[in-house]
């Protein structure tokens, strides 16, 4: 596994720069994160989805999908095409410091 | 002189400005056959692709309100069930192969089709109607779900798909 540097510290990532160790991330890499994706500041609405994607990887060992933010973590699908534009599904995974995720639907 | 260390991070590229776009054409209304078009447009307009699906012939009864909830599964003349061919054709094997599959899809998470069409459209996948299955069977607007983007003839639906990888299913 590749190693990076991301805010001047040493991080873990795979081939692809998803990060790979859930404990490497804190709440002062995502602003970090979302910039290297080009997403702007993050607001309320991005924070809601990153606690909602680490406290589900953290119960299930799975980062979810799309559908599972909408029906289990109740936010709208089209709002995470707002919020992370074109890629939802891996750019909000990029940015919560989780793996894309596997299931297909 | 100096050199300067240039130090670059691993970064996902999303390649945001690539252009794709992606068409199915949806020509069946049995359960087992809806599927395929609904799971890979849901990978497409993941991956930013502009989807587009063309529901032509049997494949109506995918946006036709009063049939799109209920679509069925038929053994008959599918190997790949693995049930003697013989049994296939027997009465309420049909309702329980449908049943089956419904419960395999379920336990999978995956939605039934009304719900699968909801969350495409709010992906922003663009669902139509071909125009002349829909002169065909007699339908009009109020027959077929509100999601559809429209009705198009098969010309405007091929000038539409210009530059798509287009499958047909």
């Amino acid at each position: 596994m590749p190693v990076t540097t991301i805010a001047d510290r040493e991080i873990h990532v795979d081939d692809d720069g998803f990060l790979t160790e859930f404990d490497e991330w804190d709440e002062g890499l995502a602003a970090t994160l979302a910039s290297n994706i080009g997403i702007g500041e993050l607001t309320e609405d991005h924070w809601k989805v990153i606690t909602f994607l680490r406290s589900d990887f953290k119960e299930n060992g799975e980062t979810p999908t799309l559908r599972r933010v909408s029906t289990v973590g109740e936010i709208a699908t089209k709002s995470l095409f707002q919020l992370f534009p074109k890629k939802p599904a891996r750019k909000m995974s990029y940015v919560a410091g989780l793996q894309k995720p596997k299931g297909c639907i | 002189m100096t050199a300067v260390e240039e130090t670059t991070s691993l970064v996902p590229d999303f390649d945001d400005d690539a252009e794709r776009k992606m068409a199915f054409v949806c020509s069946k209304g049995s359960l087992d056959m809806a599927y395929p078009a609904l799971i890979m447009a849901s990978g497409a307009l993941e991956q930013g692709v502009e989807t587009h699906i063309f529901f032509t012939f049997w494949g109506m009864d995918m946006i036709t309100s009063k049939r799109m909830g209920n679509l069925h599964f038929s053994p008959v003349g599918n190997p790949a069930t693995h049930m003697p061919a013989a049994l296939a054709p027997l009465p309420g094997m049909q309702a329980m192969a449908t049943w089956q599959m419904k419960k395999m899809l379920k336990d999978l998470d995956v939605p039934d089709v009304p719900t699968f069409l909801q969350h495409l459209s709010d992906m922003g996948c663009k669902l139509w109607a071909c125009k002349m299955s829909v002169d065909m069977f007699g339908l009009s607007e109020d027959d077929m779900t509100p999601l559809l983007d429209g009705v198009l003839n098969v010309t405007e639906f091929i000038e539409l798909i210009d530059g798509a990888q287009t499958m047909f299913v």
